[in-house]
């Protein structure tokens, strides 16, 4: 089932400027952690807020829990609203209303009554492990209990839907990865969908499902986090995932590997192995049939929502053709081989 | 202590009664004038709730005259105003039409500041969650602005303060009026002295009595 359907969608700030969202679609299915990964200014932070309509698209299409957004009136608009809860990056909390308080925000809006509010109160801020902060003003919390208040506040009217605007990205990598594992927790408990936007890949590899990139206002890839991993397409895209996988060797390293001999060149290449030709004997396979030699510089196994694959770095030597082709060779096994610069 | 007489000591605190009803009364009408004002202008910018350039632009403009006049040519300019309202253009009541005037113009831009410090997030929190305009008005901007409105009603207070020395021109009478005819006019820098001393004093408590408030309403 789809939770969240974008189709077509443009946007432009300024006139004449450059587009915002330029023709961006994107489908996200009932249950799931969908991310959208990219830099800042890539139209990320534009894309999330047309899905409550924070922000309107020139056109295009939204489609919102089978509800058709751009087609309700202000008093419709703010009904669907309630149904889709958000978080922030700054938190976004009110600085004179306790945690209690703050959480019971959305209800009161909703109108509903104290002794209602309280009761929702009581239900979800152990959800959270915020039960014994429900007096405290946000000032006394750490960002991290702060994002935990943003989460049950956006959590307080069970909305089926969760949009995370850079939700880790104020937060510190231990605290990120807690509230990474509370938000995907609380998928599973509430069945909830979850789309999140960041810059961060490791936020992706570590809760997502799915993942879309984002560039200049375009979506350039998207797929399962584990073959986007394995088989980035995009330069962006391998950029993004070479943060989180790690592919650039250390300069010192590569200062103490051989220089080719006479008539040789050295090439330094990156390769993830995943799928069903992860256990060929690669390496030996392309020294062999190619004629060159090849130094494994690093290698390790990661791992991505349980499947492994396996990262290494290799240096080869030989003529420039015969690399270039075993290099060729490997990604037609269906490796991923990134040549790195030396 | 031989200038102290009895008929001073009268004169002193009749004249201190005055510039509290004076300032109290203007205070109270400018918060109550200001702080619709100041929502107005907030709403209807350029990055408010209902951007109107039509209600902001000229509001801005009456806000900025009147802000802008000297108090003492405000104070005379609007008599035939002042008789309207108060009945009459002399006196202590007389006095408290231009000094609420003067007030709520001054207000109408402190409280507008005040509300503009008031972080956007927390006001796109509301509208995410589906609240209203007025929902957002009454439950997140006023609350959240609320230390930065009772700072900006504290310097309106202090400031009131001076502009209520010269009611005496009006015959609003009061502390600065006393100061002047007694201090300045009869030679008796006692008088003065005292007048200024009070003076200091009031404007101190009302300053502390603001931070208290500040601090006790803020959770920063």
């Amino acid at each position: 089932m789809t939770a969240i359907a974008l189709t077509g969608l443009r946007k432009r700030f300024a006139a004449g400027g450059t587009l915002a969202l330029d023709d961006v679609s994107l489908e996200v299915r009932a249950g799931e952690i969908f991310g959208i990964v990219g830099r800042s200014g890539a139209g990320k932070s534009t894309l999330i807020r047309t899905v409550n309509l924070l922000e309107r698209p020139d056109a295009g299409g939204i489609s919102v829990l089978g509800q058709d957004m751009l087609a309700l009136d202000d008093a419709g608009l703010r009904a669907a609203r309630r149904g889709i809860g958000m978080v922030f990056q700054h938190f976004n909390l009110h600085t004179r209303r306790t945690v209690a308080e703050n959480v019971a925000f959305p209800l009161e809006i909703a109108g509903l009554s104290r002794a209602g509010r309280r009761a929702r109160v009581d239900e979800i801020l152990p959800l959270v492990g915020l039960e014994g902060k429900r007096d405290a003003y946000p000032a006394q919390l750490s960002g991290g209990q702060k994002q935990r208040v943003g989460i049950a506040r956006a959590l307080a009217s069970r909305p089926g839907l969760l949009l995370c605007d850079e939700a880790t990205s104020a937060l510190d990598p231990e605290t990120t990865q807690e509230i990474l594992s509370l938000v995907r927790g609380l998928r599973d408990r509430l069945d909830l969908t979850v789309l999140l936007i960041t810059h961060e890949m490791g936020v992706v590899k570590a809760i997502c499902d799915r993942v879309a990139v984002m560039e200049a206002g375009r979506i350039i890839e998207q797929g399962r986090v584990f073959d986007v991993f394995t088989r980035p397409e995009q330069p962006t895209t391998r950029h993004f995932v070479s943060e989180v996988v790690g592919h650039s060797v250390p300069a010192t390293t590569i200062a103490r590997l051989p220089e080719p001999g006479p008539g040789e060149v050295r090439q330094i290449a990156q390769v993830i192995f995943a799928g069903p030709n992860s256990t060929r004997a690669v390496v030996s396979e392309a020294s062999r049939d190619f004629g060159i030699d090849i130094n494994i510089v690093s290698g390790r196994i990661d791992e991505i929502a349980g499947e492994p694959f396996g990262v290494m770095a290799l240096a080869a030597y030989g003529p420039r053709e015969k690399i270039a082709a075993s290099f060729d060779w490997m990604r037609g096994l269906g490796l991923t081989v990134t040549e790195i610069e030396t | 202590m031989s200038w102290l007489t009895e008929t001073m000591q009268d004169l002193l605190l009749e004249a201190f009664w005055e510039t509290l009803i004076m300032v109290g009364a203007a205070a109270a009408i400018a918060v109550a004038l200001g702080l619709p004002i100041a929502l107005l202008l907030r709403v209807t910018d350029r990055d408010g709730l209902s951007p109107n350039p039509w209600v902001n632009r000229p509001l801005g403009l009456v806000v900025n005259a009147a802000r802008s006049t000297p108090f003492i040519i405000l104070m005379v300019a609007i008599i035939p105003f002042t008789r309207l309202v108060a009945g009459t253009s002399i006196g202590t009541g007389a006095a408290i039409v231009p000094l609420a005037l003067a007030a709520t113009a001054f207000l109408a831009r402190l409280f507008e500041n005040a509300l503009h410090e008031v972080d956007k997030g927390v006001i796109e929190a509301a509208r995410a969650m589906g609240a209203t305009r007025l929902q957002i008005v009454t439950r997140v901007l006023v609350p959240e602005a609320l230390p930065g409105i009772i700072a900006a009603t504290t310097v309106a207070l202090v400031s009131l303060v001076g502009f209520s020395a010269m009611a005496g021109a009006i015959g609003g009478g009061g502390l600065g009026d006393l100061g002047i005819r007694f201090g300045y006019q009869r030679f008796m820098p006692e008088v003065m002295a005292t007048v200024v001393i009070l003076l200091i004093v009031f404007v101190q408590g009302l300053q502390s009595l603001g931070d208290w408030l500040v601090r006790r309403v803020s959770h920063r």
